[in-house]
């Protein structure tokens, strides 16, 4: 999916200048915590964030993310829109507020950046060996 | 793609950096001021111009342009002299202002050309919509060109020098909470592994769980710390230490979800115990020593895989 069908499904702007609309965005991850950004995602994801702070550009150069949307009608303040320029990252903004505007850009086919493996052996340690689990499955 | 977006920003940029003098055209056609119509239309037509200065006494006193030329052949004044026909209150620019105020200047009052004059007065040149076109071009060019030198150069610099093992140490510092600076370390240390030729992977891996790191230091320290980034052909081993306040527990501190972060740093996004996990799985190797009321020193190795390692060949 590029950046110009994402304008179309979540009805957003362009934020900062010179955004290539043909650049392609091939998963998406949803956050407001940096923390999750750097461990979840993967080169080439499109970032939905509800912060406007410099260091979500920041996070995204480290983390090679294509461009960041802005969602609940967020804009960001200048000194976010100069990095992300001199660092070649896209903004958009969104008036829907994070559930939706996720759901639109899934619904349209856009996938998430998946399970991650720490993620999922912390799943399978706390539920899937867990005997009460069993218990519960028998049980349904 | 997303070179091209970064490249029309640095155009932007390149508009306020450029001197006018620098993309100007310097051989510029000039007639006098007693110079008869018929004579400019021969001018115009072998010249294949459109306009030209007009000069007294090495001065410049107007512009005419093909268009007054049409309206004198139409008055049917063809032997009446240039000074008669021509644009006397003359918009110039000089030749050291940027190559913006002859953009504005183009833009706002649509002139096809405008004369370059320096500050004592004297006509130095002419310059055109195409001029900026064509200097913006060849600065571009350069500019990449240069960039495609640094990375050959850097790229290289594991051949060209000999020892029996050659290392490459970038240190940086970090301030604490300086937000606004935050993460120019990293950013530095991306730059340097890219032009170095590492893999896109583990520039990745590098740069995210340096950053982590360097999130940390500009939230916790009490006087702020240092990125040591040591690179070798086959790893690349990044050092953040600090003195202090130190870890009362590492082992507590590695766990997903611990903090000790402020509300502000929350706030920004920040703080939320997960760092020190994602170096963890970010690093090929990570080793976290700290004592509470001295200082801490964290070291993440990153091991560069196979054909795609920094050169060596």
């Amino acid at each position: 999916m590029n950046l110009k069908e994402v304008l179309t499904i979540i009805e957003g702007r362009i934020i900062s200048s010179e955004v290539d609309l043909g650049t392609d965005v091939s998963m998406a991850c949803g956050a407001d915590l940096m923390s999750d950004v750097l461990s979840f995602t993967h080169a080439g994801t499109l970032l939905l964030t509800g912060l406007t702070n410099p260091q979500v550009v920041r996070t995204a150069e480290m983390a090679g993310i294509a461009a960041i949307v802005f969602v609940r009608g967020k804009l960001p303040p200048q000194e976010t829109v100069s990095l992300a320029e001199s660092k070649g990252v896209a903004l958009l903004a969104s008036k829907y507020t994070m559930y939706e505007t996720c759901g639109r850009l899934y619904r349209a086919g856009l996938p998430s950046c998946g399970l991650f493996e720490p993620v999922a052996r912390r799943w399978q340690e706390a539920f899937e060996n867990a005997p009460d689990i069993e218990t519960f499955r028998r049980g349904s | 793609m997303r070179r091209s977006a970064l490249e029309i920003t640095k155009s932007q940029e390149l508009v306020y950096e450029l001197k006018i003098g620098q993309v100007m055209t310097r051989e510029v056609v000039t007639v006098a001021a007693d110079t008869p119509m018929s004579q400019l239309k021969e001018i115009l037509r072998v010249q294949r111009i459109s306009g030209a200065p007009v000069l007294q006494d090495g001065r410049l006193i107007g512009v005419i342009s093909i268009e007054d030329l049409i309206k004198t052949l139409e008055a049917g004044r063809i032997e009446s002299t240039v000074s008669e026909s021509m644009t006397t209150v003359v918009e110039t620019v000089f030749d050291d202002e940027s190559v913006i105020q002859a953009v504005n200047k183009f833009a706002l009052r649509g002139f096809g050309r405008l004369p370059v004059v320096s500050r004592d007065g004297k006509l130095v040149g002419i310059i055109t919509q195409g001029d900026i076109v064509r200097g913006l071009l060849q600065q571009l060019d350069v500019e990449y060109h240069e960039e495609e030198i640094h990375r050959y150069r850097a790229s290289h610099i594991f051949e060209d020098i000999e020892s029996d093992q050659t290392g490459l140490l970038l240190r940086y510092k970090v301030l604490p909470r300086d937000f606004v600076h935050g993460g120019e370390a990293s950013s530095k240390l991306k730059r340097a592994l890219e032009r170095l030729g590492a893999d896109a992977q583990t520039i990745r891996r590098a740069g995210i769980a340096t950053y982590e790191a360097e999130t940390n230091l500009i939230i916790h320290t009490v006087s702020g710390g240092e990125i040591i980034a040591e690179i070798r052909p086959e790893r690349i081993k990044v050092t953040a230490i600090d003195d202090g306040p130190g870890i009362d527990d590492t082992d507590k501190a590695m766990e997903p979800g611990f903090s000790t972060a402020p509300d502000w740093i929350r706030e920004m996004g920040f703080g939320a115990g997960m760092g020190l996990s994602n170096i963890a799985v970010c690093a090929d190797q990570m080793r976290l020593s700290s004592k509470a009321g001295s200082g801490t020193r964290l070291e993440m190795s990153f091991h560069l895989q196979g054909g795609e390692r920094v050169r060596t060949r």
